[in-house]
């Protein structure tokens, strides 16, 4: 049985592999015939003309992933404070659950919920300033998984601030400091690495991020830097257009995984070499 | 009495305290406190808001016609997706959970500390748990759906999906296991039992809470996917065989909300997905709980 025990234990050694190994072996030949250069830094994508640059792509997740942060990462760490410092046992019990709920929340009805709230809601404040835009832009996508990322955010410094021992909180509240100062200037500096931890984990969770994107960014595949446009990010590109693609465009899309893949390859790199800084 | 007259006095010696410090004064205290507060209840207003909004939508869109066996294109009924999304799920389980169970039997109970391979497992692991469900998708058409010739069908989706959801399962097996004293194992040695039989009759029994929370957050996982599905299981609305194409809830649902034409059968499939995500939450909370008492 050892020996059972032990070839389970190198499915996921397995898995990796073949993820790696065909991800790589159907998404490189493509980028070398379009030429790695043109590929990542071209700013046109027309499949119909056998032109594939993936710059708008990569700059659109990038856009809202960095969205997302702006508006996850406070409200997510002040939460985490909240539930670490602030939040009364009883209540407790049943707030922890409820960031649970929201990280098992499906993607699709989080996308159904941009599609009927903030898609219409941004369409119509921008209508009260004069602006006509149809919603689905950078901004919805950003609000919405700015929202689908709490739970991420919450769960993993949370978890880093009730790591500093309770002595620094009592020290600083011996020195004269009020609950807040001890919390703001001494706790939360020291969980530092644990908070960097969720960030990263949090852009994680928000670039590769599918259908809820889909379904609120607008999906057009341009360069721009205006909030309130459309922009199509790589995981949507994969969806939409895979259904029909064949011969180099399928493969242009699958290298638009395979890009995808490396960021997140980079980003679960960074996160252990943080989770490593912390555990020393 | 005693009580408040104390507070009085500690309230007053605090603000004596407070007096001679302007720098970080009262104000910013006050601030600090209310952020915490208001983004605290910005968060689970805006998880009680969507959870509300969903289900006042799609209740009154829940018509006994949504639930007729066939789907057609009048009547696009979500049972055969229901019924899709069971089979889904109890086959990806059937893969996922074995191997997920025995790593983490491995790691625990077998494997040397600082075992080279121990560590090589544990990263893939954790890198697996951060890969997106899009790329997993993108590989599971590319492997079992064209490489294995298996086509668009409900063994490849589940392949699929076993792999993605082995790491949570792996996971909080491990911590289950980890979390059964070593004294259990102690006394069974010492009456005799080998390795296996300590932990097949001692250790996983004990653990078995811990596991099953783990394999209950898995199935939700699994009823919420799409990306991962779209191209491996496809979209056919219908109960398929192993190797023929089927559409799980949430598919149902991406390809009703992206059609346009049926939102209020989609707000309704919203309303089935959200209750199956908040009772497979309770009962794996209940559980967990339950090992904790313990």
């Amino acid at each position: 049985m050892h020996g059972v025990f032990f070839v389970c234990a190198l499915a996921s050694i397995l898995a990796v592999a073949l993820i790696c190994v065909f991800l790589f072996a159907n998404g490189l030949p493509a980028m070398k015939e379009i030429g790695v250069f043109d590929f990542l830094t071209g700013t046109k994508w027309k499949p119909g003309n056998d032109i594939y640059g993936i710059l708008p792509m990569i700059l659109g997740s990038i856009y809202i992933t960095a969205g997302a942060i702006v508006v996850g990462v406070p409200i997510g760490l002040l939460t985490a404070v909240f539930m670490a410092f602030y939040c009364p046992k009883r209540l407790y019990g049943f707030l922890k659950p409820c960031t649970e709920l929201l990280a098992g929340i499906p993607s699709i009805v989080y996308g159904f919920f941009g599609v009927i709230v903030i898609v219409p809601a941004i369409r119509q404040a921008a209508a009260f300033f004069g602006a006509d835009v149809s919603g689905s832009s950078i901004l919805a996508a950003s609000i919405l998984l700015g929202i689908m990322i709490l739970p991420t955010i919450i769960g993993v410094s949370e978890a880093a601030l009730r790591a500093v021992p309770a002595a620094y909180y009592e020290g600083a509240v011996a020195m004269g400091a009020t609950h807040e100062r001890a919390i703001f200037s001494v706790m939360l500096p020291a969980a530092r690495s644990g908070v960097l931890a969720a960030v990263v984990l949090g852009i994680g969770r928000a670039i590769g991020e599918t259908m809820a994107v889909i379904m609120v960014a607008g999906n057009q595949p341009r360069l721009t830097g205006n909030m309130l446009e459309g922009i199509r990010t790589m995981t949507a590109n994969i969806v939409i257009e895979m259904g029909y693609a064949s011969g180099l465009h399928r493969e242009a899309l699958i290298a638009t995984g395979v890009v995808l893949f490396v960021f997140i390859l980079l980003i679960n790199l960074a996160f252990s070499a943080l989770k490593r800084r912390k555990d020393t | 009495m005693n009580g408040a007259a104390l507070g009085e006095v500690s309230k007053k010696g605090e603000e004596r305290m407070a007096a001679p410090r302007p720098m970080y004064g009262r104000g910013r205290a006050k601030v600090q406190k209310g952020l915490v507060y208001a983004a605290a209840a910005l968060t689970f207003a805006a998880l009680l808001f969507l959870i509300c909004y969903i289900l006042l939508k799609g209740i009154p869109n829940l018509k006994p016609s949504l639930f007729a066996w066939t789907y057609t294109s009048d009547n696009v009924s979500m049972v055969p997706a229901m019924i899709t999304t069971v089979e889904m799920t109890a086959l990806a389980l059937l893969i996922a959970v074995p191997f997920g169970l025995f790593t983490a039997v491995y790691l625990n109970e077998y494997a040397r500390r600082g075992n080279k391979l121990v560590n090589l497992i544990r990263i893939t692991t954790e890198t697996l748990s951060g890969i997106p469900s899009i790329v997993y998708g993108l590989f599971g058409m590319l492997f079992f759906v064209t490489y294995l010739h298996w086509g668009y069908s409900l063994l490849a989706g589940a392949m699929t999906l076993a792999i993605m959801i082995l790491p949570l399962v792996m996971r909080t097996a491990e911590e289950a296991l980890m979390a059964v004293p070593d004294t259990f194992r102690e006394g069974s040695f010492g009456l005799g039992a080998g390795r296996l039989r300590t932990v097949f009759r001692i250790v996983l029994p004990s653990a078995m809470p811990g596991i099953l929370s783990g394999v209950i957050l898995g199935i939700g996982r699994i009823v919420g996917e799409t990306a991962a599905l779209i191209f491996t299981a496809g979209t056919m609305a219908r109960v398929p065989s192993l190797l023929q194409s089927g559409r799980t809830l949430a598919i149902h649902m991406y390809v009703l909300s992206g059609e346009g034409l049926h939102m209020n059968e989609a707000y309704a499939t919203a309303v089935v997905l959200l209750a199956v995500v908040l009772l497979m939450n309770a009962l794996s909370a209940f559980i967990a709980r339950k090992l904790t008492k313990k």
